[in-house]
């Protein structure tokens, strides 16, 4: 009996084996989302996944693809591990994926030196590495509508404009709570050259991810050291216990500035009432008050083609997934127009998001007149250091506080010119570009 | 009736000592090394990528792991943080040596980790069971710690992950990098674990490997026979953490490409650990076959529900496959508590008397 078992059991493990193998198809795009909705960092892959998925679904459902073509859109799971993530890219690579979000810069990073050799673009919209930006190093690598240097610089100019000017910074504390990975780290470089040059002290409070959910140490620390000001690089569940204990030691919540990925809603929200104040960089408009959103609200969450929890519809981190659904669809839209065909390639892809340009009336014809800044790319600047403003959460959802501004473009682009170079130099032979520029 | 040995005589004692007795293992282990070397002409480069060279990485790390606790029984946690000593110990060699050929590297760098492991082994001539665990626990934090704390092991890297470079050799070859074949990167690994393996398998018969299996079976019987437990357990943990140090070093240089330090977390030292338990505490070719059920089935499982046609979420299948991975872990250990390998000897001595068994 045993042996038949052992056999039954071979042959259907073979078969399975032998299933998995995938399949092709014709005429459509190939939109590969790497996603998140399970492990300790979902409470901020979940928004975002359900938001790109939902911009995608409503152009299929609403206008039929682009331009006629269907829109594949195909999720893969990476719990925010770079392990599974570079699994999910070898599957996509040869499944005609037109782009890669991979949505964690640990992930970003380990495909970046890949994405130029399989000729894939890889979008990592406002994260990853932010050399990256460097177009002509970084043929195939985008990083709009900003990069972490550009959030470090306009977290710091805020506060310099509300303490009357950047000569009043010095001799000011900023502390800086992040996750210990490469997403928070990407950012200090730039904080201590701001710190040296503009004479604040900067403290790091470093937070392991294992330990996101502890942070009582790294705020006894903060209670202790009193920083005048305090940024966050905070993803998943990072982000909320930050907020929470800084209620918690009663720290000015006003004064508590999170960069844009620190701004979910439920994050804010962990720390009820008393939260009031917390403010996060955005670059994209809140609610559900604009074209697009109704659109998706219509076509694909009434239609019930969502996973999305009707009550978190529309919050900050699912807007900001559409966003980046928009930029994916302007790109193949721009592709397109470029080449000439309907169905295009990833080499196509990366000339489209490369001279991307989305206008005012653009925006306005894609019903999201307010809800973005227009942008436009070059081949030497992949990101183009748009303005971002700040939001306020004022105890129930995010509030525009300010103007939309820029961040220090002039100090940040030379520094970002030595990182590529840098990381060029320390990755050598790092490939040239070949790839020609068609803007 | 295709596995039987009677008739086959030996008339040597190298005949009667060789590794595989029994003619039919020699063919069988004929077939299987045509299959490893055939594989990668007739694979996508996601199976050869993603599942093949992983799975033999891994496989080796369980060899090494199992030398530890299968052999010498001393039961370590620390088996992620010792495969990070050989990564980091790689990449730093390889940064200081750019010229030398990144195979000899790879090599070793096992050295290093070996000497780590050694050091972090001296407890156990102390300690034993659970009490050592917690100290190779230490040795797991501690070393994590290190990778994340001190710069110049990731040469001052902003992002604090090391990332390989490319470097050529047999010939100008590319041989790690992103530009380096998947086929190039998978024989290599094969010619590694391939060699390594015989080795160990050559110390697990010998003088040192019977050292080391006295003294977990009773330490101090072995000591009163006049096995000195001093070298015993230090070869053990040296040869074991130099194992798990190439199979790390190989994880970055011809797996991931590049690494940020929680790769080595005790996540990866659990996962090694599950295969041992599940492939077979004292046997190598339950290393390979943990291995290949702890790595292969998640990715056989994910990629299957889609392809048979089961429309659910991603996430719906990351769950599913971890909780069916969990059920069979579950399950082999209650049907078979001595792991895939005992159920292989099983199989093959039902074979032998297959089609008329008896008794």
């Amino acid at each position: 009996m045993r042996l038949k078992c052992l056999i039954a059991g071979t042959v259907m493990a073979g078969t399975l084996a032998g299933a998995a193998l995938p399949a092709f198809a014709v005429d459509e795009l190939h939109v590969p989302l790497f996603s998140y909705r399970t492990g300790p960092y979902a409470g901020s892959g979940i928004p975002i996944a359900n938001g790109m998925h939902d911009y995608l679904t409503m152009l299929n459902e609403r206008d039929g693809g682009i331009n006629g073509v269907k829109i594949r859109v195909t999720e893969c799971e990476t719990g925010y591990d770079t392990q599974k993530g570079v699994e999910c890219y070898e599957q996509v690579k040869g499944d005609g994926a037109l782009v890669i979000s991979p949505y964690s810069t640990g992930i970003t990073l380990q495909v970046i030196p890949k994405a130029s050799v399989d000729k894939i673009p890889v979008l990592s919209m406002a994260y990853g590495l932010s050399a990256a930006a460097e177009g002509n190093t970084f043929p195939w690598v985008f990083n709009p509508p900003d990069t972490y240097w550009d959030g470090a610089s306009a977290i710091v100019t805020d506060i310099a404009r509300r303490e009357g000017g950047a000569e009043n910074l010095k001799g000011k504390k900023i502390g800086y709570i992040f996750l210990d990975a490469g997403y928070g780290r990407e950012a200090i470089p730039l904080l201590e050259q701001l710190s040296s040059d503009m004479g604040f002290e900067l403290m790091q409070y470093p937070v392991a991810g294992k330990e996101m959910q502890n942070q009582s140490s790294q705020w006894l620390n903060i209670r202790r050291d009193r920083p005048d000001y305090m940024i966050m690089w905070g993803w998943g569940a990072m982000s909320p216990t930050a907020v929470k204990e800084a209620t918690k030691i009663r720290y000015p919540m006003d004064k508590f500035y999170g960069v844009w990925w620190s701004g979910g809603n439920d994050d804010a929200a962990a720390g009820g009432d008393a939260a009031k104040g917390y403010r996060t960089l955005n670059f994209h408009g809140v609610g559900s008050d604009f074209g697009a959103i109704q659109d998706i609200k219509k076509f694909v969450v009434d239609a019930g083609k969502s996973e999305v929890d009707p009550a978190k519809f529309a919050d900050n981190l699912y807007n900001r997934g559409v966003y980046n659904s928009m930029l994916i669809a302007e790109g193949i839209r721009k592709a397109q127009e470029l080449t000439g065909k309907t169905v295009i390639d990833a080499t196509d892809m990366r000339n489209g998001l490369e001279n991307l340009d989305i206008t005012e009336a653009r925006l306005k014809e894609m019903g999201m007149e307010g809800f973005a800044l227009p942008m436009k790319l070059s081949c030497e600047d992949h990101s183009g250091h748009h303005k971002v403003y700040v939001v306020e959460w004022d105890g129930k959802d995010w509030q525009k506080s300010g103007d939309w501004f820029s961040p220090d473009v002039d100090m940040v682009k030379p520094l970002l010119k030595k990182a590529a170079e840098e990381y060029a130099a320390s990755n050598a032979p790092w490939p040239e570009r070949t790839e020609a520029c068609l803007n | 009736m295709l596995y039987r040995e009677s008739g086959q005589y030996k008339t040597s004692y190298t005949a009667d000592q060789a590794i595989f007795p029994i003619r039919e293992d020699r063919i069988g282990m004929g077939i299987i090394g045509v299959i490893a070397l055939a594989i990668p002409f007739f694979v996508s480069d996601f199976f050869l990528n993603a599942i093949m060279t992983p799975f033999l990485i891994l496989a080796l790390a369980a060899i090494g792991l199992n030398i530890l606790t299968g052999y010498a029984g001393q039961l370590s946690l620390g088996t992620g943080a010792f495969m990070g000593v050989g990564a980091y110990s790689c990449y730093k060699l390889t940064t200081i040596f750019p010229d030398a050929n990144i195979v000899i590297l790879v090599l070793l760098s096992g050295l290093f980790s070996a000497g780590i492991g050694v050091l972090f082994g001296l407890p156990s001539l102390r300690i034993k069971g659970l009490y050592l665990a917690v100290t190779t626990l230490a040795a797991q934090f501690f070393l994590e710690w290190c990778f994340i704390r001190i710069p110049w092991l990731y040469n001052y890297n902003a992002s604090g992950a090391i990332e390989v470079p490319e470097r050529r050799g047999f010939g100008d070859i590319i041989l790690t990098g992103p530009s380096a074949a998947p086929m190039t990167q998978y024989f290599i690994v094969l010619a590694i674990v391939v060699v390594v393996t015989l080795a160990v398998k050559n110390i697990v018969r010998g003088r040192i490997g019977r050292q080391w299996m006295m003294i977990r079976d009773m330490d101090i019987a072995a000591e009163l026979m006049g096995v000195r437990p001093l070298t015993a357990k230090l070869s053990a943990f040296a040869v074991s953490s130099y194992l798990c140090g190439v199979a790390g070093a190989m994880f970055i240089f011809f797996y991931l490409g590049a690494a940020e330090p929680s790769a080595f977390s005790i996540t990866l030292s659990f996962q090694i650990l599950f295969m041992v338990i599940l492939g077979g505490l004292g046997s190598l070719v339950g290393s390979f076959f943990g291995a290949a059920f702890i790595w292969g089935l998640p990715i056989v499982l994910r990629a299957g529900f889609p392809a048979l046609g089961i429309g659910i979420g991603a996430e719906t299948v990351f769950h599913i496959a971890t909780m069916i991975v969990g059920a069979l872990i579950i399950f082999f250990l209650i049907v078979e508590p001595h792991g895939l390998a005992r159920l292989w000897s099983l199989g093959k001595e039902k074979l032998r008397v297959w089609p008329f068994p008896y008794g």
